[in-house]
């Protein structure tokens, strides 16, 4: 065909033969089979449920609030966090604090099937109330609604 | 087997000949659906496991390890699984046919049972046509393939019976050569009678006897790995090409079916080489009554389970084979050379008599022959390992 150039891959007589590579070939893998039984150790695959991976130390899980030394939550409902995000998933509510008279969220929704775990939330807090160290990351849940994270379970993770 | 129906047809003083032969039909009958009940069904079905946990780790995965120690029952969760399963017909499949097919393939895989022989004594029908027999009843794995490709009305499917009917009857013709120039060297048809030539050493064994039968224990081998649709001359059910070939439209029972035939197909394969090459089950004369029984059981069966994972290993290291490339290597090669084959035995039995002195040493000769090669691959395969340094292959993102 024009415009086609054929390069063509040469082989030697003893590929050619195919017989020899055959026998290469059943070397590679009667090697994997004897060394993976000998060595299931350093197998990389992980028995999920049972056996979990040590997670990095900055690994960004679930979202917790933090608290004060008195247990109410940190969060002065500043609104930074639901100004960063950028899948639009926390929802705050502002209140006023019996005892100080300064601010404090009385709502405070994460939707988790919004949430990108960008950790934007976190960067954007000017008092530590917001954080993603739980390590938790098995979010799955039969409703949508147990999905939408409020102020109580995000207190307490 | 027999003296039991006879005892218990004179038990219940039945004369004449039909009530004889109405008791030896049901009689068979029963014994056939009990080993296949007892004995082939959990065998497919833990070679099925098997393959699967070799394969994975061939490839350094796990493989099924749930149900049951070390996941050993993983083929009765399955089969479970098929059972429970909706039974699609489509809409515009040939019912009867597509009905019909898969039963077509699992007689003729099952019905090569009937004469594969467990033991010296432990053979369901030694028929003198033995051999004969194995290829035609396997023969109708092909029909009932390419009826399930006709039936499901689909594209894929067809395009898989095809393949396979063309594969399988090409591949016919070498496999019954190389099976041919076997039962010259034997003077029978008869599997058992195949067995009775050969001896418990090595050097009686027919795969040693001459030149030509070491070289047509290779193209029997090929010839059956590739009428049973084994990687790789899996063609009719390629699953990168063809979705599922022609078991594309099947599910549940049915497609239970086609998977136990495969896997039975492996056993049926294996046991035939062993009988036609390997000795089948004879075992030293150092035991006698039921020991000798069970010694030939274990002998017969670790051969046939080493050929075994001898297929498992070709079809989890090599490449499926081009349509075209599949009827070269039938018709260019494997044809002309078995014809070769059935000459050379013919003419090694006129010139070196049997048990003559030149016999012997050839025989010792291949034997060696055979060693040397299968000691030099185990060498490779060491100094491999060696080299490899497994623990480094391995990254762990996290270490």
């Amino acid at each position: 065909m024009p415009g086609i150039r054929t390069v063509g891959r040469p082989m030697n007589i003893k590929e050619k033969w195919y017989l020899f590579e055959i026998a290469k070939g059943m070397m590679v893998s009667i090697r994997h089979l004897v060394s993976n039984i000998f060595h299931q150790d350093r197998m990389p695959t992980l028995q999920y449920p049972e056996e979990k991976r040590v997670l990095p130390e900055r690994f960004r899980g679930r979202h917790r609030l933090t608290k004060r030394e008195d247990g109410t939550p940190k969060c002065v409902a500043c609104y930074c966090c639901q100004t960063a995000c950028p899948a639009d998933c926390i929802s705050i509510e502002a209140g006023e604090r019996p005892d100080a008279g300064e601010k404090v969220a009385v709502r405070f929704d994460i939707n988790i099937l919004r949430c990108v775990f960008c950790g934007l939330c976190v960067e954007a807090c000017p008092v530590d109330a917001i954080r993603m160290d739980t390590g938790k990351y098995e979010l799955s849940s039969d409703s949508r609604k147990k999905l939408i994270y409020d102020i109580d379970t995000l207190l307490n993770d | 087997m027999q003296q039991l129906l006879d005892r218990f047809i004179e038990s219940r003083g039945w004369t004449g000949d039909w009530a004889i032969e109405l008791v030896y039909f049901l009689g068979m009958l029963f014994f056939a659906v009990a080993l296949l009940l007892v004995v082939v069904t959990p065998f497919t079905g833990i070679v099925s496991w098997a393959e699967r946990r070799i394969a994975a780790r061939m490839q350094s995965r796990v493989g099924p390890n749930r149900v049951g120690p070390q996941g050993i029952l993983q083929w009765a969760a399955d089969g479970l699984k098929c059972i429970l399963k909706e039974d699609l017909i489509p809409e515009d499949a040939d019912r009867i046919l597509f009905t019909a097919a898969p039963y077509l393939v699992f007689c003729g895989l099952f019905g090569a049972f009937a004469v594969l022989p467990f033991s010296e004594h432990l053979v369901i029908a030694d028929l003198d046509a033995g051999a004969f027999y194995v290829m035609a009843i396997t023969s109708l794995v092909p029909l009932g393939i390419i009826m399930s490709g006709w039936a499901s009305n689909n594209k894929w499917s067809l395009l898989g019976g095809m393949r396979s009917a063309a594969q399988i009857i090409s591949y016919e013709i070498p496999a019954a050569l190389s099976l041919l120039a076997v039962v010259l060297a034997a003077g029978t048809l008869s599997l058992q009678g195949i067995i009775r030539a050969q001896g418990w050493s090595p050097a009686d064994w027919f795969l040693f006897r001459n030149p030509f039968l070491f070289t047509g224990f290779f193209y029997f081998f090929v010839a059956n790995l590739a009428e049973g649709n084994r990687t790789p001359f899996d063609l009719p059910e390629a699953e990168s090409e063809l979705v599922a070939g022609y078991s594309t439209e099947y599910s549940g029972m049915r497609f239970a079916f086609f998977m136990l035939a495969e896997w039975a197909n492996l056993y049926v394969v294996a046991s035939v080489v062993n009988v036609a090459f390997l000795g089948g089950w004879n075992v030293p004369p150092i035991a006698e009554g039921v020991v000798l029984t069970i010694l030939q059981m274990v002998v017969f069966a670790a051969k046939s389970l080493v050929l075994v994972f001898v297929i498992i290993w070709v079809r989890w290291t090599l490449p499926r084979l081009r349509v075209d490339q599949m009827m070269l290597l039938c018709w260019k090669y494997l044809v002309p050379l078995s014809f070769l084959n059935v000459l050379g035995t013919a003419v090694w039995m006129m010139i070196v008599p049997e048990g003559s002195a030149a016999g012997r040493v050839a025989s010792w000769l291949l034997v060696l022959v055979g060693l040397s090669l299968s000691g030099l691959f185990g060498l490779r395969v060491r100094k491999n390992l060696k080299d490899a340094d497994v623990g480094r292959l391995y990254l762990n993102p996290f270490s």
